[in-house]
């Protein structure tokens, strides 16, 4: 969104002067046409296009600009409206992205901007639309052992199915969302939620769903999970048998028994591989569940969000047996979850019951030490769609040759600026972290479908041999004159893409 | 730069204007030049509309009595005309501002040009000419807030139906821009022209309702949008799942209005729609699968 730097039309400085005293509770008076809306903080004026953000109106559907921090003194140079200060628009530090370059209207979508710049004496040249997807969805992370629900089950926003759970990856639950059955293929409603979904969680929301047969998950891109109402801090550090071989010997001398709890694979120190080589007495404890090879166990509980990602509350439930003939009065023994968030001390009494007692400093250190070694739990995500040939075709008279170029890395695809990974094969079907865009990058239209921006930036001859749409390309510097710029910061940490090819391999696309 | 647009649309076909808060699209059939003509009409006769409604705003936000409000401005007459039949309950004439932008715009498009059939489509209110002979097929959008064709109603050079608009609950913030009493989530209109049936829709709207339900919900006007013409009037915000029975009863109501309005010939039809159940008085609707 873009602040206005003034009006587009020209209201009486009377009717202005009238409306702006009437001005009180954040009200802000748009002077963008003559109807002078008061719009209230978080809302918008009749027409929809400007809006009240925290007290300033701005454009909802701004054209974004980025630009990389001016060394000197670390603040944007607006190259627009008055407070530009007539320098020239580089390439070197300016790049038009496609936010905002089309527009939500139906049907309404001026030409994409073909713009060229001059970088190290190379003309290069960027093609930035936006696309509309119907065929997109977005690929949540979610950082958490704890069980959120059967693989393929469905994922619900208000009870209407927008995806469903996928096949997990370490130390992570994966949901697929949206989708062209969700999107187009199922109720009106159904389209309606899954295209809100999407766009909250694009636009880095949060957005409340429900797994059937699992978890209620509050999930926002960087952020956090909340799994059913709890906020997950930690990714684990690494299944309990893992845990066991890396902390073993640390544990050694101070512990007799240590029992790692997860929902994956269980850990038991003296049984397993790690306790042997350090010729360990075996302490006789059996957990449950299905033992793997020694000292690892499957499914020692059912899934859940209680130790470790099962649904265990007291680590006690886990023992199946204690062997007389092995255990002893006395034995140490250790309970811990692969995140240390769950750690339990016992000492066995002389009917060899586990009785809980305080855990001495050395294992607490242990203990926190699982904690320090997890990742901050987050979820991540990311936006994947497929550019169909009328997009292509905005690009170039012979899409197949966009996609070729982009295969041969002669064109550099970004989204919003940020860098994305495209999928080999057909197409440029492409995948791209929603955190590394700039706010609000994503729209939708009604069909329903995402508008997502997307950006093409290659060398002018290269765009030239491709079969592109030279006519209409037009210098950076003009873009100075378009109405409703927005003006953002670049992300220091994405590659700059107007970089002419480091192996420009001429002649590599013919 | 006056903050007026015109554009062509990528159909090479249809014309767009836009302004503030009215987006028009356009569409003229007949020879090139005089439908090349008819777009310079309707682009230059667009250029003082929303300036001249702001002049005399105040009086179109204010409730209609028995005394005519003395607008001069040729859409804000159109706006008032539309009104007047309904000044005994609440109305501003704001309720028929976008079908009178429709009907304005198609006039001034029209005037001494031969053109075979046109319509201006203002956010869904529609103005249209038909000459002898010529139909237009009307999309019905049951859901503002998904919307999708419905069902479409056929409408022939014959039928006394030159404006078509439709009003819903889908509240502004919420996938519509006004503010409806009623629950209804869409009402369509046929009348003589597009004020008529814009402003009949709101009425027929507002009758779709079941006072007091508690799946509605209602708040003021005003805490939405301070400037609108309804002030601190509760307007329904949301509406959970309702009954099917209740659904009907609402439904009825509102069919029960637009008989009324269709028998003292206000309308000539309309197409009422709440939670998947629809009711038509008048007109005929074709494949509508609600």
């Amino acid at each position: 969104m873009t602040e206005t730097k003034k009006s587009t039309d020209t209201p009486t400085d009377a009717a202005l002067a009238d409306a702006r005293t009437k001005g009180a509770d954040g009200i802000v008076t748009c002077d963008a046409c003559p109807v002078l809306c008061r719009i209230r903080p978080g809302k918008t004026g009749a027409c929809d296009r400007y809006g009240n953000v925290e007290g300033r109106l701005v454009r909802m559907d701004p054209f974004v600009v980025t630009q990389k921090i001016a060394a000197a003194d670390g603040r944007l140079v607006p190259f627009f409206g008055q407070d530009w200060d007539g320098n020239p628009i580089s390439g070197r530090t300016t790049f038009v992205t496609g936010i905002g370059a089309g527009t939500t209207y139906p049907d309404y979508k001026p030409a994409p901007f073909i713009v060229s710049s001059e970088v190290d004496g190379v003309d290069m040249v960027t093609v930035v639309t936006e696309g509309i997807f119907s065929y997109c969805g977005v690929k949540v992370k979610i950082d958490t052992d704890r069980y959120v629900g059967p693989e393929q089950a469905a994922v619900r926003v208000q009870g209407e199915q927008v995806g469903h759970v996928t096949t997990a990856e370490y130390g992570s639950q994966m949901l697929a969302i949206g989708g062209v059955r969700h999107l187009t293929g199922g109720s009106k409603k159904e389209g309606t939620v899954t295209c809100d979904t999407l766009l909250t969680l694009c636009n880095k929301g949060a957005v409340e769903m429900t797994i059937d047969g699992g978890a209620t998950l509050v999930v926002q891109a960087g952020r956090p999970p909340i799994i059913n109402g709890v906020q997950e801090e930690r990714m684990r550090v690494g299944c309990g048998s893992a845990t066991i071989g890396m902390f073993a010997r640390q544990w050694f001398g101070h512990a007799d028994e240590v029992i790692v709890v997860d929902d994956h694979i269980t850990g038991v120190l003296t049984e397993h591989q790690a306790g042997r080589f350090l010729d360990m007495r075996p302490a006789g404890i059996r957990v449950r569940g299905r033992k793997s090879t020694p000292g690892r166990y499957f499914q020692v509980a059912n899934p859940g969000t209680g130790w470790g990602g099962t649904d265990i509350t007291d680590p006690l439930q886990i023992i199946d047996k204690i062997d007389p003939k092995v255990a002893w009065p006395g034995l140490k023994l250790l309970m811990v979850s692969t995140t240390g968030e769950h750690a339990a001390w016992y000492v066995l009494d002389e009917n060899l019951q586990p009785r809980p007692a305080e855990m001495p400093p050395e294992i607490r250190k242990v203990v926190e030490r699982i904690g320090e070694n997890c990742e901050p739990a987050l979820c991540t995500v990311l936006f994947m769609a497929g550019a169909g040939g009328s997009l292509r075709a905005g690009v170039t008279e012979n899409p197949v040759r966009l996609t070729r170029s982009v295969r041969a890395a002669l064109t550099r695809v970004t989204s919003g600026g940020a860098p994305v990974y495209v999928w080999p094969g057909g197409g440029i079907t492409y995948m791209v972290d929603v955190t590394l865009m700039p706010d609000q990058s994503f729209g939708y239209v009604p069909t329903p479908a995402i508008v997502a921006p997307i950006e093409f930036t290659l060398r002018l001859d290269d765009y030239r041999a491709l079969g592109g749409h030279v006519e209409h390309v037009r210098p950076l510097a003009s873009i100075a004159t378009e109405p409703r710029l927005k003006l953002a910061a670049w992300r220091d940490d994405n590659p700059w893409p107007v970089t002419p090819p480091a192996a420009a391999r001429k002649g590599a696309a013919e | 730069m006056n903050g007026i647009q015109a554009a062509i649309l990528p159909d090479g076909r249809r014309l767009h204007l836009q302004h503030g808060p009215i987006d028009l699209v356009i569409r003229a059939d007949g020879a090139p030049e005089e439908v090349r003509a008819a777009y310079a009409q309707a682009t230059a006769a667009f250029q003082d509309v929303l300036g001249t409604l702001v002049r005399e705003l105040a009086m179109l936000r204010a409730p209609l009595g028995d005394t005519r409000p003395p607008v001069e401005g040729p859409v804000a007459l159109r706006m008032v005309d539309a009104c007047w039949p309904y000044r005994h309950e609440f109305i501003t004439p704001m309720a028929a501002v976008a079908g009178a932008v429709a009907d304005h715009v198609l006039e001034k498009m029209l005037a001494g040009r031969t053109i075979e059939r046109a319509f201006v489509n203002d956010g869904g209110d529609i103005a249209f000419h038909l000459s002898a002979g010529w139909r237009l097929n009307c999309g019905v959008v049951a859901d503002l807030t998904a919307p999708s064709v419905d069902g479409t109603i056929a409408l022939t050079a014959e039928m006394p139906v030159r404006g078509i608009a439709t009003s819903g609950r889908a509240a502004k913030g919420r996938g519509g821009r006004s503010f409806s009493f009623g629950i209804a989530d869409a009402v369509t209109v046929l009348a003589a022209d597009a004020a008529a049936a814009d402003a009949a829709a709101t009425m027929i709207a507002n009758a779709v309702d079941l006072p007091g339900h508690p799946a509605i919900t209602r708040g003021p006007a005003c805490e939405i949008d301070p400037d609108s013409d309804l002030g601190d009037r509760l307007v329904t915000l949301d509406v959970g799942p309702l009954p099917a029975a209740a659904v009907r009863a609402a439904l009825a109501a509102g069919a029960a209005r637009a008989e009324a309005l269709r028998r003292t010939g206000h309308i000539y039809g309309a197409v009422l729609v709440l939670q998947q159940q629809f009711a038509t008085v008048g007109a005929r609707v074709d494949r509508l699968a609600a």
